[in-house]
């Protein structure tokens, strides 16, 4: 390309030459091949901005909501913002010794949640943390009520004493203002972040938080960070900030805070619970495995990944069913559709119009009318069991128990889904044409062997089609198996649900739709591998 | 001076007496924008009760058109979706209290004032004392207590005339054979199996809070598991029990009357150990001001003593102010007294149990969790 554009231009030919070599020309002197592709380009934007409203609605209203919904499975920013100071302290914390954490992480927690309190939001923290460790929702809620209560002045009262300066404003400007403030004291950088926040919230906006001495919980972390500096480190402050810290390393081990880890286990015993700690650090990351851990009936304790207790253990039952029934849905659905197609298929128009009116009729009607009404056929006192007392193949003891168990789920679910079998495989069937099986026939093949040889190869991609349709709906149902499963029947879906509607639990909702989802792909893929999805045919 | 004082004191109560008066008039609505308003709450007969005693007064009142949503059960989850999208369309939504210590927990729901966003009772108690114990969060403005008791048909064969008396009778197959019907979840079926496997009253939750008290509870409901039909909608013990698919079933107090008193099933009421249970309102937090303002004028309007003795007229719901138990008066179509009806009925309720909301609070994930399983079992 760089040598055609080097071309002397003066010499034409040479360069026409040249390029007919390389590739045709159009008329206008553009190679043939730029401008075909110029001309398909177009055409292709057409096409793109044809359907790109589809796809604008595909993705605002299909693929974002379900992406934010899996992101949830595993999204636990929440502990890290409403606890930031604490998060960072309990980093160090070793969960595996038999300690609770330093009285820093403490007075960490007392300055983060006087802030969380202040916005109302410790009470949510505690609701998701509750999930993981449960009873430690109310320990949140307690402490709450009882924060603005705690004393904290001791850190303030004793740094006054050093040195007045820290009554004012001005001292904390001037510490802010030191070079590596940030470095040398995290603890108290992150408290004085809180601060601000607690009094735009209590007093609005318009008051500037450096305007006012924060309180005692920020003396406090000063203190913790300062016994945190060695002796050089605190030299170095008293000639660096003397207006601060002039006689801080004689002052220092004079100095107390307030033991608020005694006042923490005074509002509740719960955090002097070690397990309350180790699930609180656990909880720490942005992103987290436990809902996923939880969707199989695993937990991560002290000791790593563990499986749940077995009174515990529901969801991976819950998974296995919910494809067992499915798979039995499917098949009922077969044994019973295939007759039904064949003879829509078979019969002339007339009559297989009416009779595929009879097949849609239950599909134009309410989903929860056919349920309820399943219930008034199978129950013990419903219609069946009393024509089955009646005609005397039962007595009154022995009415047969056919719903509120895993039998009323698969019939009422055979009975709703039927038609998405029968649907393909008529449509199939109408394409084979009835000379394939007189040819047979013509050739000598009996009924039954022309039947399996020639007309039921035929329909498997009706069935494939069918079965895919089935199971996959059926996988997702939750009002069915909710009315008619009592605890035999009911399915995975009714646990999520459950999950979103009652318990408000998303992320654990999210990652049991996640694995979900996965299943159904991993089945489709087999599908795939073992039948092949290009056999599958609507019609 | 003293003189002075004393004439304050005067003026005061004169002008507490006009607000009081001046609240059969409603006072205006200061600041408030918006002409309809969307009400989420459990429809069927319960959302009636609603319109006619609070929605229809207060639209002829105000000219505010109210729109009723029919989310049940879900306006929970729907509330936090909106909340998440910034777009909230509910004005005010009827909760159980559980759900709504839940949303006030989560930031969803408004802290209320009570003595100052709620009307004082006629004779000036304040609300706060008006409600007294059944003020269980911050943000929830109880409305109706309703109670879980058990329903049992009267014509059972095989009890031999025996009629049951309390509530261990659901386990008392012997004595009682037949079908059980109990809720699909472990709240209130924790606490009737201990207290029949002789937990004391007050030791309940002490003893759940173990393992063994768990199990101990789970134990005691296997002597009926076979023999349970385990419901999950509201609707669903009535007619079981109208069916004769089941002999006793636990069910909410206004599903069994709706079933024994207007619609004369042989079904009678076993009020002993009932658990009492609260419904009431909510405000959603991040509308706007004018939004919100509305939907505190309204909530004064409709939790006030008279309004809430006018909702029991419709559904045999004990108002939740202690100042409109007096008021409650008859069947608004049957014509009947409701106060015998009422869970809260001195005769009624001579063995009730607490509901321990906090308690719930914590545990209600994990042992749902523990309860579902053994259900799968």
């Amino acid at each position: 390309m760089s040598a055609h554009i080097q071309a002397p231009i003066s010499d034409q030919n040479l360069g026409h030459i040249a390029s007919t070599d390389q590739a045709p020309l159009t008329r206008d002197g553009k190679p043939l091949k730029t401008s075909l592709a110029k001309a398909l380009r177009r055409d292709k934007l057409r096409a793109f901005l044809l359907i790109l409203p589809l796809l604008g609605f595909i993705i605002v209203s299909f693929v974002m909501p379900i992406g934010d919904m899996l992101f949830r499975s595993v999204e636990n920013k929440i502990v890290e913002q409403i606890l930031p100071g604490t998060v960072t302290a309990l980093a160090s914390w070793d969960s595996t010794k038999d300690e609770l954490p330093s009285e820093f992480v403490f007075a960490t927690l007392a300055d983060d949640l006087m802030l969380a309190q202040e916005l109302k939001r410790h009470t949510r923290l505690g609701n998701r943390i509750n999930y993981d460790q449960p009873g430690i929702s109310s320990v949140f809620r307690k402490t709450g009520r009882r924060i603005k209560r705690f004393d904290n002045t001791a850190a303030m009262d004793a740094l006054s004493a050093m040195n007045s300066v820290w009554e004012t404003p001005a001292a904390w400007s001037s510490l802010r203002s030191l070079p590596d403030f940030s470095s040398t004291f995290p603890a108290t950088a992150q408290s004085l972040r809180n601060w601000t926040r607690y009094v735009a919230s209590e007093e609005g906006d318009d008051v500037d938080a450096t305007s006012l001495v924060p309180h005692g919980f920020t003396y406090s972390l000063l203190y913790h960070d300062l016994s945190k500096l060695d002796s050089g480190a605190l030299q170095t402050l008293e000639s660096s900030a003397a207006d601060l810290f002039a006689g801080i390393s004689a002052q220092l081990p004079t100095m107390t805070s307030e033991n608020f880890r005694q006042q923490f286990e005074d509002v509740d015993d719960g955090w002097i619970d070690l397990a309350n700690w180790q699930t609180i650090q656990r909880l720490s990351p942005p992103i987290v495995d436990s809902y996923f851990l939880a969707s199989v009936d695993a937990e991560r304790t002290a000791l790593g990944v563990e499986r749940k207790p077995t009174n515990e253990r529901i969801y991976v039952l819950l998974f296995l069913r919910t494809i067992a029934i499915s798979l039995i849905i499917t098949i009922s659905c077969i044994l019973l559709g295939y007759p039904v197609a064949y003879l829509l298929a078979t019969l002339s128009v007339r009559t297989s119009n009416m009779l595929l009116i009879l097949v849609l009729l239950p599909f134009w009607t309410s989903l929860l009318v056919r349920t309820s009404a399943w219930k008034v056929l199978l129950q013990q006192q419903g219609v069946i069991n009393d024509i089955l007392v009646w005609v005397g193949l039962i007595d009154h003891a022995g009415r047969l128990v056919m719903i509120n168990n895993m039998t009323g789920t698969i019939i009422a679910m055979t009975h709703i889904l039927l038609p998405f079998m029968i649907l393909p495989l008529y449509s199939v069937m109408k394409t084979i044409s009835p000379t394939y099986m007189r040819a047979a026939k013509s050739m000598g093949a009996s009924d039954s062997l022309a039947f399996w040889r020639i007309y039921f190869p035929n329909t498997v991609a009706g069935i494939g089609a069918g079965s895919i349709l089935v199971f996959i709906l059926s996988i997702g149902y939750y009002i069915t198996p909710e009315l008619v499963g009592g605890t035999t029947g009911v399915f995975i879906s009714n646990r999520i649900a459950y999950h979103i509607s009652s318990s408000l639990n998303w992320g654990l909702a999210s990652a049991l739709g996640a694995v979900l989802l996965v299943m159904v792909l991993a089945l489709y893929w087999a599908y795939d591998r073992v039948v092949g999805i290009d056999k599958v045919k609507l019609g | 001076m003293k003189f002075t004082a004393g004439l304050t004191g005067l003026f005061a109560l004169s002008a507490v007496a006009t607000v009081v008066t001046a609240m059969d008039a409603l006072p205006e609505c200061e600041n408030c924008g918006s002409d309809d308003m969307t009400i989420a709450s459990w429809g069927g007969a319960y959302t009636k009760s609603q319109d006619e005693a609070y929605h229809k007064p207060y639209s002829a009142m105000t000219d505010v058109s109210i729109i009723n949503d029919d989310s049940g059960a879900k306006a929970v989850a729907k509330l936090r979706a909106m909340n998440e999208a910034g777009n909230i369309t509910f004005d005010v939504v009827d909760v159980v209290a559980a759900d709504a210590i839940r949303l006030c927990d989560e930031g969803l729901a408004l802290e209320i004032d009570f003595d100052t966003m709620l009307a004082a009772a006629p004779d000036g108690t304040p609300a706060s004392e008006d409600f007294g114990d059944l003020l269980v969060s911050d943000c929830f403005i109880p409305q109706i207590v309703y109670s879980t008791t058990f329903g049992y048909r009267t014509d059972n064969e095989a009890w031999a005339g025996a009629v049951p008396e309390d509530v261990c009778a659901v386990f008392d197959t012997e004595n009682f054979p037949g079908q059980r019907a109990l809720e699909k979840r472990p709240i209130n079926n924790m606490e009737w199996a201990l207290m029949c496997d002789g937990v004391a009253t007050t030791d309940i939750y002490d003893v759940l809070s173990t393992d063994e008290g768990v199990q101990q509870a789970f134990d005691k409901l296997a002597t009926i598991k076979d023999e349970t039909i385990w419901w999950s909608a509201g609707a669903e013990p009535p007619q079981l029990l109208a069916d004769g698919e089941v002999a006793m079933s636990s069910a909410y107090n206004g599903r069994l009357f709706a079933a024994i008193e207007e619609e004369n099933q042989p079904i009678a009421m076993l009020w002993d150990a009932q658990v009492f249970d609260l419904d009431g309102w909510i405000i959603p937090t991040g509308m706007s001001e004018e939004r919100t303002n509305r939907a505190l004028h309204y909530i004064k309007f409709a939790t006030d003593t008279q309004r809430l003795a006018d909702q029991a007229k419709y559904i045999s719901y004990g108002p939740a102010r202690a100042s409109s138990a007096p008021l409650v008066g008859q069947h608004a179509e049957l014509g009947i007294d409701m106060a015998p009806h009422m869970p809260t009925d001195p005769d009624n309720a001579q063995n009730t149990f607490l509901y321990n909301y906090e308690w719930w609070a914590d545990n209600s994930d994990d042992l749902d969790a523990k309860f579902q399983a053994w259900l799968a079992q």
